[in-house]
């Protein structure tokens, strides 16, 4: 069959972004001499057609007849004195391509039957270049080569796309009569991550089994045991030194964050550490859940579709929670090395933090505005330990009728896999994601990254609800890490399953029954089905052209059966397989550190240093990545991530209306300080606790139905000294959470945050945790946002500003990192948060906005630029401890549990009944002359800048 | 009295479904939710509704182009029922995705022949998706979704907004026709570069209609705002209960309708 090849381009006179993107990084890169780049669309076409045929398909389907044209054939390079370098991307065998699949209906639309479509990119490079840069070009910016290959030159023909068929092999993976070194290298050999204690464990069952395992075996229990799966880190014994004293726990989970949940027993909290996502009340008919995950290592090698597919993939905890909840808002929380970083200090095997962020937002954009959920809530950290070990927090809220938050399979339910075909792509996923990344496991685990297709979700997402509404399964679960062994196995733990491998379809012959079940391929669900209903469920799903397949049934044997054409090729107890995990211990250790503060001379005027820090890249505006979201889809947001008068300021917490009859909203904020945790991991957890919370109340959310979520993203904790911190981390959140009385619902780790460089160095990333925070609103007419909003107004400051400037961003900005690190007020801090929400709810504040990066002065200047307006205030009236008596601590601390307030004259007397016996102070007053004016207590004015001036070099940073 | 019946299309991909049958239920629409599918199977199905509304989302991930898979799928299946639809005196909206499907499938502006395109909506300037909001002037006096005078302010959300003809002169040709329904300007109404224009359209054009004003196409989102609550700073207006601009579209319609039919 006769392959026609298309190329279009853009007419000369039409813009091509692509290629003028393109041009841009080639100059990033360091190469000049290239003058221009055009970048073409390549559609390869195996079809049975006429010329005439052919050109209908080039002018009505593949080019646009504004600005496009096309060429049919290949086409050479362009004449003229450039030299030209033709560059081509194709994606590598295997590798979903939804663009080929859409020309595919199209093509059928048309009455053109097709038996293969092919996509490709085609870049001309115009201008001298060297054979070294043409390859640096390639590999840096062109491809990614996990995913692409890249075919360079006019002559070469692209890969072939046809793979063999699969020929069943049961494959032996004996261990029976290994040692233990023996059992080590068959865990290492086979990429499992098993330890020697669980091969040993494994070895026990398959000897009393009397038999070998088979592979498929093995790599079930890997995945099953992986750290990624059940985290038997935090549920390990741990024995803990702190300064020299022992503590034991049990169980570091249940001991400390579960345990506190367990404690305060909210009757609000539906489902909380149980399945896929935490649960909670919304009103009397509705519940929300959400749920935070990680992605960190497929995005350190594929940055796109790393973050694509991390945020695809927690979408479908929501929709796999309970009966399944319909996703209203996405979260996402990154971490990078510096982007501004020269290109010569990245290490081998590691990308650029410009290429990783570029790539990264553009994933969850691309996925996550693609799903129609906005993305309301998020941060963006910056360290240069992240260089290796990007961080990619992705989370989700859902809805859902409280009286579908639990599922029910049964003995002789159908197993339905429902949505995308399963192919070779994220196999090894969850095991890879739990160890150490090196140098060489760019090439090693490019299988491990996952390819996305957000429209395949979304169909898949219209029909499982309208399944759900008729009441048509039992059970729903995502295809998440682990693909259909996870989902399978958890399904059916308590009963048995049976599933026939050749039935689940595929999107490519060839591959094993191994691959098939562990496959982490994207935008699969899995459902239990009545047999009865089998019929019905089917006619919804085709009714929308979404696959669904019946690959076996629940059993009632407590065993997992896996069967390839009717031959058993796997079969484990379901006890031993979800509790055969053997206990785990570990060793923690924390010693203070010995830290002293600096001494840093006192200076007249502080206008540059706070310039400095509004542009430093944590604090700076992120509006070059939020507006690359759609915020605003399903028409539900009522506080924005943007605000103020020209629709720019950062917003403390988000709020989105998840119900069009109803005035109820939910609010979504987060907490983070990695900074704190190099003096002190407690009070770094419990700062970010305090952070989420404040955001909430700043914004209107209810004070007592906050729930918060934790996500540890640590080292190696396999070390003593690596565990210690994350050990302090946990214990922090029990307290801080029964002293707030806010329950932990839902959390998740990823540890092995560790990458081993050529030379055999480590870079460690530094302890990470993320809080993320929700809580209902009850009017949302009643929020309130962060800008100033009226001349006259006055501006008071509640919560009291300590000597706290230990790892804050005045000391980074002078090279240090002191001692003093912001603590929490366990006692006040909770009373402080209800009293705000009281004074929200009563109206009494028109803005407020929290204090915390940059401490008061960059709340302040934030307050002043979004609204467009001036401050004049005074340190005078701050309330402050006594040892907070430098002007640059009352400037620049970043003590927790404060909020600044705007209050009109009218409404001053109820506000300071309410606050009384709080700590609060007047600032000073909203002005009408654009420009923030702080006075030091002796009158002095240490701060006096044009609020334009301050937020240019807060834009300035990221106006990319 | 008549009931105004409304369909909102779905789609593979389209998202904006259920905001927008609620801004038309809320304009006074008795509104259905269909997939293209069940067009497909029964083409008569259209005949019972008077306003239709392809929504916004990425309808086939945007593969190809923005629109072009479903506006194909149209032109394929559905072209004689929608053209006779809108011979009928019924109206089209198509918001966002669902402008750039009708300009794909050659409706809008309808000025070549049957089924032809003559404009496209290509990437925006910038290179990249942008959420943000826009004044919008209207231009048309025979698009009847639209006031004369009334500037209303709408939230974009694209990557691949700007109208373009192959010639300038083309572009022309549609504004001295009133065929450019609602051009992008600042909020005291003058026409500017980004971010006043968010994606480089020509002439500032963010929306088109089609020689018998019943056709819509717009790139900004009207069921996007039709509470208070929506507007970006609505925390800093005076009166926090007032109806979203986005109303406009939704009434102008069914007011059109429940007066013509």
């Amino acid at each position: 069959m006769k392959q026609w090849r298309f190329e279009v381009f853009n007419k000369p006179q039409a813009v091509d972004v692509h290629g003028e993107a393109v041009l841009q990084d080639v100059k990033e890169l360091g190469v000049s001499s290239i003058e221009a780049v055009q970048s073409a669309r390549v559609f390869l076409i195996e079809a049975d057609i006429e010329k005439e045929t052919a050109k209908r398909i080039a002018t009505e389907l593949l080019c646009d007849p504004a600005c496009e044209e096309y060429h049919i054939g290949r086409s050479q390079a362009p004449a003229g004195l450039a030299k030209a370098t033709l560059i081509e991307v194709h994606l590598k065998s295997g590798v979903t391509d939804p663009v080929a699949e859409s020309v595919t209906t199209a093509l059928t639309d048309m009455g053109i039957e097709a038996k293969h479509v092919r996509t490709a990119r085609k870049y001309v490079l115009l201008g001298e270049v060297k054979n070294s840069q043409i390859e640096l070009i390639a590999q840096k910016i062109l491809s990614n080569d996990c995913i692409e290959e890249v075919v360079i030159g006019d002559e070469a023909e692209p890969p072939s796309p046809h793979l063999k068929p699969y020929e069943l092999e049961i494959n032996k993976w004996p261990i029976c009569d290994l040692d233990d070194e023996g059992l080590l290298a068959i865990s290492k050999d086979k990429d499992l991550f098993l330890t020697l204690i669980e091969m040993q464990t494994i070895q026990k069952y398959f000897k009393e089994l009397d038999r070998e395992p088979t592979d498929v075996e093995l790599e079930t229990l890997a995945q099953t045991w992986s750290e990624h799966c059940v985290h038997k880190t935090l549920k390990s014994s741990v024995d803990m030194t702190v300064n020299g004293e022992e503590i034991h726990f049990d169980n570091l989970l249940k001991d400390t964050i579960f345990g506190s949940t367990k404690k305060l027993d909210k009757p609000w909290c539906i489902s909380v550490f149980d399945g896929n996502a935490g649960v909670i009340e919304f009103d009397d008919k509705s519940a929300v859940c959400f749920k935070v995950e990680t992605h960190n290592h497929p995005s350190a090698l594929d940055p796109y579709g790393g973050a694509a597919t991390g945020i695809g993939g927690v979408i479908r905890d929501p929709m796999g929670t309970g009966m399944g909840a319909k996703p209203i808002a996405n979260t996402d929380i990154f971490c990078f090395g510096d982007p501004y970083m020269k290109r010569e200090d990245v290490p081998k095997g590691v990308l650029h933090p410009r290429r990783i962020m570029k790539g990264v937002v553009s994933g969850v954009r691309d996925y996550g505005n693609r799903m129609g959920i906005p993305t309301v809530n998020g941060a963006i950290y910056f360290d240069d330990r992240y260089l290796a070990n990007p961080l990619v927090y992705c989370g989700n809220v859902g809805l859902m009728d409280k009286e579908k938050c639990f599922k029910h399979p049964q003995t002789g339910n159908l197993i339905i896999v429902v949505g995308g075909r399963t192919g070779r792509d994220g196999i090894h996923g969850a095991t890879f994601s739990s160890g150490e990344m090196t140098h060489e496991h760019e090439t090693i685990f490019s299988h491990a990254v996952q390819i996305g297709n957000p429209i395949v979700e979304k169909t898949m997402l219209d029909v499982m609800l309208q399944a759900r509404d008729a009441g048509l399964y039992e059970a729903i679960t995502d295809c998440g890490a682990g693909g259909l062994s996870s989902a399978v196995g958890e399904m059916g733990a308590e009963l048995g399953a049976e599933v026939d491998l050749e039935k689940v379809p595929l999107k490519y012959g060839g591959l094993s029954y191994t691959e098939i079940w562990i496959s982490e391929a994207q935008e699969r669900m899995v459902i239990s089905v009545k047999p009865e209903n089998l019929e019905a469920i089917t006619k919804i799903f085709d009714s929308e052209n979404v696959e669904s397949t019946v690959i076996g049934k629940f059993t009632d044997d407590k065993k997992l059966t896996l069967r390839y054409n009717n031959e058993v090729v796997g079969r484990l107890d379901m006890d031993f397989l979800h509790d055969g995990t053997p206990k785990y211990s570990r060793k923690a250790v924390w010693n203070d550190p010995q830290l002293t503060e600096p001494k840093l001379e006192e200076k007249e005027n502080y206008n540059d240093d706070l310039l400095a820090i509004l542009a430093a890249e944590n604090v700076a505006s992120k509006e070059w990545v939020i507006r690359q979201y759609d915020h605003e889809v399903q028409g539900g947001s009522v506080i924005k991530p943007l605000t103020g008068v020209v629709n720019d300021g950062p917003s403390d917490a988000s709020v989105v209306q998840p119900k069009f009859d109803s005035e109820k909203g939910i609010a979504i904020s987060c907490g983070m300080n990695p900074m704190y945790g190099d003096i002190d991991p407690y009070q770094m957890s419990l700062s970010g606790i305090d952070e989420a919370i404040r955001n909430l109340i700043c914004v209107g959310g209810r004070a007592d139905r906050i729930a918060v979520l934790d996500n540890f993203c640590w080292g190696d904790c396999t070390k003593p000294e690596t565990l210690g911190p994350l050990v302090r981390a946990a214990q922090a959140c029990k307290d801080g959470a029964l002293a707030y009385s806010v329950p932990f619902i839902s959390g998740k780790d990823s540890l092995n945050n560790e990458f081993r460089c050529e030379d055999g160095s480590r870079i460690s990333i530094p302890a990470t945790l993320l809080i993320s925070a929700i809580s209902i609103v009850d009017d949302i007419k009643k929020c309130v946002s962060m800008d100033a909003k009226k001349a006259g107004n006055f501006i008071f400051i509640v919560g009291q500003t300590k000597n706290e400037l230990g790892g804050s961003h005045y000391y980074k900005l002078k090279g240090e990192l002191g001692a003093n690190v912001p603590t929490v007020d366990l006692n006040q801090a909770p009373k402080i948060a209800e009293r705000m929400a009281k004074v929200i709810d009563q109206q009494l504040v028109v803005s407020c906005h929290d204090c915390s990066e940059g401490g008061l002065a960059v709340a302040l200047a934030e307050m002043a630029f979004a609204g467009g307006l001036g401050i004049q205030a005074s340190l005078t009236a701050l309330p402050k401890s006594e040892d907070c008596n430098t002007v640059s601590s009352q400037l620049f601390s970043e003590s927790n549990s404060r909020y600044i307030v705007e209050v009109e004259p009218d409404k001053f007397d109820a506000f300071a009944k309410l606050v009384l016996n709080l700590p609060f102070g007047q600032l000073g007053t909203v002005t009408s002359d654009k420009k923030l004016v702080i006075n030091a207590e002796n009158g002095d004015t240490v701060i006096d800048a044009n609020i334009d001036e301050l937020k240019a070099a807060w834009q300035k940073t990221f106006n990319w | 009295m008549y009931d105004v019946r409304a369909i909102v299309l779905r789609a593979a991909g389209i998202n904006c479904d259920l905001e927008t049958e609620q801004a038309l239920e809320l304009a006074g629409a008795k509104t259905d939710r269909v997939h293209i599918n069940r067009l497909i199977e029964d083409k008569e199905l259209l005949n019972q509704y008077q306003i239709m509304v392809i929504p916004g989302g990425f309808s086939y991930g945007d593969d190809v182009a923005a629109g072009r898979i479903l506006a194909n799928q149209i032109k394929h299946h559905l072209f004689e029922a929608v053209s006779k639809f809108i011979e009928d005196g019924k109206l089209v909206l198509g918001i966002c995705n669902g402008f750039q499907v009708l300009v794909k499938t050659g409706i809008l502006p309808g000025n070549g022949s049957m089924g032809e395109q003559s404009v496209t909506i290509t990437y925006n300037d910038s290179g990249k998706f942008e959420d943000r909001w826009v004044y919008l002037e209207p231009q048309s006096d025979r698009c009847l979704f639209l006031e004369q005078g009334r500037r209303i302010y709408l939230p974009i959300a694209h990557g691949e907004g700007k109208v373009l003809t192959k010639e300038q002169s083309e572009f022309e040709a549609l504004q001295q026709n009133g065929y450019i329904a609602f051009k992008y300007v600042d909020a005291d109404g003058n026409e500017g570069p980004f971010p006043v224009n968010p994606n480089g359209s020509m002439g500032s054009a963010a929306a088109l209609t089609d020689s018998t004003g019943r056709v819509l196409g717009m790139m900004p989102h009207p069921e996007r705002f039709v509470r208070a609550t929506q507007h970006p700073h609505w925390t800093r207006l005076e009166n926090k209960d007032s109806v979203g601009d986005g109303m406009t579209i939704f009434n102008n319609a069914v007011n059109y309708i429940k007066s013509n039919f």
